[in-house]
């Protein structure tokens, strides 16, 4: 609840504040206001080579300025605009994973991988456009909203030890870069919700309607993601206000007779779906407020390249020249929908077979008539997806509570190969690898001992290390950051980079509730700044209003995500603060008796009342005390008034009768029992 | 001391009186005849009761929850199983010589399931004797620069990737076996195991990702598996100038032939590795049939007495019994079996219990006298093997990364025709299906239940809080022994020097002479550390000894012997030979040795029961007596009384039982019968103790032998 409360006084505190604004500005908006909101929205069907299939949904929301519209949006959500506005926010993306993005299988060359595969958890960076002093406050404002807005626990990214700045090598690089991970956040339908809830018509109609929960959290791979830009207060002449684009990638197995499948005898076939089977709904028609809707069957470059076109000399001719038969009814598959367009990519560098792009409109669809397409394949294909230059995989090395190390193993994909040896005009060809590296503070890095092997050869550090940032690490303060630049050659087959740490020991009270379970060591980034996944499909002008083409043209540099590492840390018995204070209890009770004891006690008249005590006669029982006591004082060697054989005499005697006494009960209730 | 006796000398005077606890101290001090003797006996009834006393097992981690989900194993699963059983023990498969073909078809069978398949190469590293190795965490292993193409062993890994998981833990899944020579039964564990591994391709259950290694027992079971560790854990990544196994042509073949029978990307030759490993599982199936009915034997005990968390035991004893119906074993010494002390024991206490029964109904602590000897005869091979300090299987190479394992021995009952061959498929895949469900259910690391415990059935145990006190009672009695062997030895000097109707004039003209008295137990203590140091030499020298080659274990026994008793005399005449000069004047200088020595039994003792408790609970049995009863047999000849007759037998008895080859020889024989006991046997058995790092080796070599010497000492002490 107090999760919650926060963000809703924001907000609140936001629309006061807001009202006042936009109720003065409000009548000069409508006249200014040439430009309009657009929203979008766009699903990409991709099959995968291990038998699975890709979905991508794409849906994009714009707003104009908000000088020209006021507070006022017709589609666009208005928490989000307002969340920009407050904390002034300039570029902010949040992705929600659950599994893994399988980088051999499902490739990292492409646009979609390298921009949509998320390490699991939460993933949250941000650029804010305020003084830097008053960065850290916005973003902790900042978490608590967004996991107000989207029932998460973001609000844990608040703490200045789960978040960190990036100097450099993180992509938007700029100094007010704030990125945090929370790996073990537990994604659901409820984090999806409030997603939809952001969308004009929700999941009602559109695309949207697909989203069934039980299909999709059934899936292999699930990443929501929403990012946002807005140029909003920029000095620029071209103003295109927030732009949030929420996508969600799933990977899907289609039907999953499998065990039928095994024992036929084209098991390498690859299943046969439809919209329908996968996500078990249809489209219906567009989202009526959508400015465009449009289904893409996107055949990568490998699958086509295995597809052997008739005519593929001639593809780009038949593509400008409208639909052509020779793609869509091919010997190998058939698509039970004719695409409404074809697209084929343009030339590309990295590949010399080109994707293929089909497309369908929603628009056409109805109620009576859903929209459903389906693919079937007829012959068994293989192929591999395109892969990063270079496969990362991260793992943790040693044993024990004490220390460890953490090392990435970068081992070429050679898929790349000739691209590289084509780029190496100048006879040097390198390849630049960038690592950026979080670790929490109680895993204690020692950053000199970061050592680095290419092709199993242990080699200085500085020479292939061309930059390298690192921040220490602050107990409870800050986690240790590590951004590297390397630079290796492009022949290079392994390269290792390992680096130690210590574990530290927590507070008792900085346990989370799961302690055995271990720690998380969140992804690292690789990322390959001279390598672009970008697919460039011949301009048209229609396509040039697809957002989610337009942003596969984008040039960002390929990146892939390292594995979430658990470190098992050193950790206490939990049930030692109950221990600690009953011994505590104890030593204090020692303690006060001890002192009353010395405080009471006058040594002189004690003595004097033993000595009273010992003229006296005393009772019987009492003297077998005061003998058996000076037996326990150590006195059985001197003589004392009576022999020591009688003293112990009595006590055999007292002790005879105790026995007596205890078998006689004893007896008694063995016989009368 | 001096205080107490001081103020035993003043006892006119009202004394200031002396605190409880320093009282008590002194009592049993003075009475530390009867004390021992009570304690002994109490430590070794403790040790017999304990079968008694042990508790039923439970699940502790409520996260477990074993059996509550109901079986997915099917007949499919099994058949598919028995695909992979049949074309293992095809006879075609068994063409090659290097036995490759196998391992092909277990990759491409894993391959066909979707799995990420690997192989691994590895050279059989041997055991050696690293001194000074004995706790240190496992290191990347010595390069060796012999490595030969002939001699390398394939495992052959298989991942599944949890879908949802976000793969930061693992289960791992190892059946060892020998592609060259193996038996029906190998190929069935890789039935079972396959059988679960293709169920658990399609089950959206998985949180934590699957590792099955397939560990080419050629070269044992224990080392294929612990070489993959060692890769897992700790990888190198620098490779030197010896030769690789990729250079090796057997190894490209297998890799090229793989390589374009399906979609590449699954398959790759680079090591895999999935997250933290949660807990393993290494499956067997014996070769040899079990005549009443299936049975299953747990191993759990890894490096020095290390055991899993009793959880993932009574995990697998739960669904064994509940649900799959098969009988569960642990490990028993067979001959206790039959002894007849011991089912009279059983009886005494079964009869004990009846009696105390009928007095109080709530008391029920009797277990039937058979049931009780069974217990005993569980508990003494969980004592056993714990204290040798040997895994008992190849899952003892996960404890040494701190990963809960055990071996699981499925041995079937009838010959193995089809119908019975799939029922134990279908039973024993369940079983490991059940069990991995369980594992994979744990949100944390096994933490709940007992690490300390020995079994003494597959459902019960005893947990080291009741274990300790029979532990406890046994060297209770050392430190006041100690204690009162000095003062004895001090005060006794004091009466024959001075005259003891005048003890405070002593205190006044001889102070000094005194504090030098007091000082004298230095010259017993310069002997004892100069035994142990010896000690520390003998357990040092077969690191020599192994290396002479061509050395039968007979004659390196006896080169060690030689050795010892050579370096016990230069060390005596080097040393200033406290033995021989032990400045005769003081008669006592026996007791004062043997407090010293009592003292550092109880050290060393204390410190190993720390590390291993089973070599400490049976060293304290055997030392703790002999420690405690040895006098000089001079002494006792000249009494001539019963009494130092009785204790002059025990001391001889003792003095040769507790000799620890002799010790060996006796265990030996008690198990395995009398017949073929080879003098080399020992040289073999320490040989296995310090392959293994066994911190018992350490024990015998630096506290039991340095005892039994220092007691021989006394008793033939010339006093």
């Amino acid at each position: 609840m107090v999760l919650l409360q926060r963000p809703h006084i924001l907000l609140l505190l936001i629309d006061t504040h807001q009202f006042l604004q936009c109720w003065i500005a409000f009548g000069s908006a409508n006249e200014e206001g040439q430009q309009q909101e657009e929203f979008s929205e766009e699903l990409l069907v991709k099959p995968l080579p291990d038998h699975k299939l890709l979905a991508h949904f794409h849906f994009q929301s714009s707003a104009p300025p908000s000088t020209s519209n006021g507070c006022h949006h017709h589609l666009f959500p208005k928490a989000i605009s307002q969340l920009v506005q407050k904390f002034r926010v300039k570029e902010m993306e949040l992705s929600f994973t659950q599994g893994r993005w399988n980088y051999e299988s499902w490739g990292g060359f492409d646009p979609i991988s390298s921009s949509n595969a998320k390490p699991p958890g939460v993933e949250l960076w941000a650029v804010f456009d305020v003084p830097q002093h008053h960065i850290d406050a916005s973003w902790k404002n900042l978490t608590h909203t967004l996991s107000g807005l989207f029932c998460a626990s973001i609000n844990f990214l608040e703490s200045t030890a789960t978040y960190s700045t990036p100097e450099w090598s993180f992509p938007p690089a700029s100094g007010n870069v704030r990125y945090g991970t929370f790996p073990c956040e537990a994604v659901c339908t409820e984090n999806l919700t409030p997603w939809l809830r952001l969308l004009p018509c929700r999941d009602k109609a559109g695309i949207a309607l697909l989203l069934d929960r039980p299909s999709l959290y059934r899936g292999f791979y699930h990443s929501q993601r929403l990012h946002l830009t807005s140029t909003e207060s920029s000095s620029e002449g071209i103003d295109s206000g927030i732009i949030l684009e929420q996508t969600l990638t799933v990977v899907l197995q289609p039907n999953s007779e499998r065990a039928i499948e095994v024992h036929a005898s084209e098991k390498h076939v690859q299943p046969s779906w439809s919209l329908s089977s996968i996500f078990g709904k249809q489209v219906s028609g567009r989202c009526v407020l959508a400015k465009s809707s449009s289904v893409y069957l996107l055949l990568d470059r490998g699958l086509v390249a295995e597809l052997k076109f008739p005519n593929k000399e001639n593809g780009k001719s038949a593509a400008n020249g409208l639909t052509s038969e020779n793609f869509w009814s091919n010997p190998s598959f058939e698509l039970s929908v004719n695409p409404d367009r074809i697209f084929l990519e343009e030339s590309s560098s990295h590949s010399k077979s080109l994707s293929i792009l089909y497309m369908f409109q929603v628009e056409k669809y109805s109620e009576s008539e859903p929209f459903d397409i389906g693919l079937m394949w007829k012959v068994p294909v293989a192929w591999l997806c395109q892969q990063t230059p270079l496969h990362a995989s991260r793992f943790l090395m040693g044993s024990g509570n004490e220390r460890g190390a953490i090392a990435i193993s970068l081992k070429s994909t050679q898929f790349t190969e000739g691209f590289m040896s084509a780029n190496s005009k100048d006879g040097s060809c390198e390849l630049r690898v960038d690592v950026f590296q979080v670790v929490p503070w109680y895993v204690k890095v020692y950053f000199h001992s970061l050592r680095v092997f290419v092709d199993q050869q242990p080699r200085a550090v500085s020479d292939f290390i061309e930059k390298i940032h690192v921040s220490p690490s602050k107990d409870k303060m800050s986690p240790g950051v590590m951004e590297v630049v390397l630079k290796l050659p492009c022949r290079v087959n392994t390269a290792a980079l390992t680096i130690e740490f210590d574990k530290g020991f927590l507070r008792i009270d900085e346990y989370p509730p799961d302690a055995n379970q271990g720690f998380d060591i969140p992804s690292a980034i690789i990322s390959f700044p001279n390598f672009h996944a970008s697919m460039v499909f011949l301009e048209d002008d229609s396509l040039n209003r697809s957002p989610l083409l337009s942003k596969f043209q984008d040039k960002c540099p390929v990146m892939s995500y390292t594995e979430v590492l658990l470190v098992p840390l050193t950790t206490p018995d939990f049930s030692m603060p109950y221990n600690v204070s009953t011994i505590k209890c104890t030593v204090f009770a020692l303690y006060f008796g001890s002192l009353l004891n010395v405080l009471q006690r006058r040594v002189a008249e004690e003595e004097r009342f033993l000595k009273a005590k010992a003229a006296k006669k005393t009772g019987r029982l009492p003297l077998l005390l005061s003998k058996l006591s000076a037996k326990l004082r150590g006195r059985r060697r001197e003589p004392l008034h009576s022999p020591p054989s009688s003293s112990s005499f009595i006590n055999s005697k007292l002790v005879l009768k105790v026995i007596l006494v205890a078998g006689l009960a004893v007896g008694w209730q063995y016989f009368f029992s | 001391m001096a205080e107490t006796k001081e103020k035993s000398l003043s006892d006119e005077k009202p004394k200031p009186r002396v605190r409880p606890i320093v009282r008590l101290g002194i009592f049993l001090i003075s009475h530390s005849f009867h004390v021992s003797v009570v304690c002994c006996t109490a430590g070794v009834l403790a040790l017999f009761l304990l079968p008694v006393l042990a508790k039923n097992t439970y699940i502790s981690e409520n996260a477990l929850m074993p059996g509550s989900a109901s079986p997915m194993l099917s007949n499919q699963h099994v058949s598919d199983g028995n695909r992979l059983v049949k074309d293992l023990t095809n006879p075609n498969s068994k063409s090659s010589e290097t036995g490759i073909e196998s391992h092909k078809i277990i990759a491409q069978y894993m391959l066909d399931l979707g799995a990420e398949v690997s192989f691994h190469k590895f050279h059989p590293q041997m055991n050696q004797f690293h001194p000074l190795h004995f706790f240190s965490s496992p290191d990347s292993g010595k390069i060796q620069e012999n490595y030969s193409c002939s001699s390398y062993g394939i495992n052959t890994v298989g991942i599944i990737r949890a879908p949802h998981g976000d793969g930061k833990e693992a289960i791992v899944l190892v059946t060892p076996y020998n592609a060259l020579k193996s038996g029906f039964g190998e190929a069935l564990s890789l039935g079972i195991a396959y059988s679960v591994f293709s169920l658990l391709t399609q089950v959206t259950w998985l949180a934590k990702d699957i590792i099955w290694l397939v560990a080419d027992s050629q070269y044992g079971e224990y080392a294929a598996v612990a070489a993959w560790l060692r890769e897992y854990q700790t990888p190198k990544f620098s490779s030197l100038s010896t030769p690789n196994a990729e250079m090796c042509p057997d190894v490209n073949n297998l890799f090229e032939l793989k390589g374009h029978s399906i979609s590449g990307s699954k398959f790759s030759n680079s090591f895999r590795r999935a997250g933290t490993m949660a807990s393993a599982l290494v499956l067997k199936v014996r070769d040899q049939n079990e005549q009443f009915e299936d049975t299953i034997s747990i191993y759990a005990e890894a490096s020095n007495g290390q055991m899993p968390n009793l959880d993932l035991i009574n995990v697998v004893n739960y669904l064994a019994v509940h649900r799959q119906g098969l009988r569960v074993n642990v490990e028993k010494l067979w001959s206790l079996l039959n002894s007849s002390w011991l089912k009279s024991l059983g009886e005494i206490f079964e009869s004990l219990a009846k009696v105390a029964k009928s007095l109080y109904p709530k008391w029920k602590f009797g277990i039937p006298a058979t049931e009780y000897v069974e217990g005993t005869a569980t508990l003494a091979s969980s004592l056993y093997y714990q204290a040798l300090g040997v895994p008992t299987g190849p899952h003892g190479a996960f404890r040494d990364y701190q990963v809960d394992a055990i071996t699981l021995e499925i041995s079937p009952k009838f010959s193995l025709d089809k119908v019975w061959r799939n029922d134990i498929l279908l039973r024993g895949g369940r079983l490991i299906e059940g069990v991995i469900r369980s594992v994979n259910n744990l949100l944390e690391k096994f933490h709940q239940s007992f690490f300390l415990y020995l079994l003494t059935s597959p459902s019960k145990f005893v947990s080291v809080g009741v274990y300790m006190i029979a532990f406890a009672l046994l060297i209770a009695p050392l430190p006041m022994v100690a204690a009162s062997l000095y003062v004895d030895a001090n005060s006794s000097s004091n009466c024959s020097k001075g005259d003891s109707s005048t003890p405070s004039a002593i205190t006044d003209t001889d102070e000094h002479s005194i504090a030098i008295r007091s000082w004298r137990w230095l010259n017993s203590a310069k002997l004892v550390f100069i035994v142990h140091l010896w000690g520390a030499i003998v357990s040092l020298l077969p690191y020599f000894i192994s290396q002479i080659p061509d050395c039968s274990p007979t004659t390196s026994f006896m080169i060690w012997v030689l050795l010892s008793i050579l370096s016990l005399l230069t060390l005596n005449s080097v040393l200033a030979s406290p033995l021989a000069c032990a400045k005769a004047t003081q008669e006592k200088e026996w007791a004062l040795v043997k407090s010293v020595t009592i003292s550092s039994v109880f050290i060393g003792l204390g410190l190993m029961s720390v590390i291993n408790f089973a070599t400490a609970e049976i060293g304290a049995l055997l030392m703790v007596p002999m420690c405690l009863l040895a006098q000089p047999l001079k002494l006792d000849v000249r009494a001539g009384t019963l009494r130092s007759f009785c204790r002059m037998i025990c001391n001889l008895v003792l003095g040769h039982i507790a000799f620890p080859p002799a010790a060996f020889f006796l265990l030996k024989g008690m198990l395995d019968g009398f017949g073929n006991a080879n003098v080399g046997d020992f040289w073999m058995w320490v040989e296995s103790l310090w392959a293994w790092n066994s911190a018992t080796y350490l024990f015998i070599g630096m506290v039991q032998l340095p005892c039994w010497v220092l007691c021989i000492s006394i008793l033939f002490h010339t006093c």
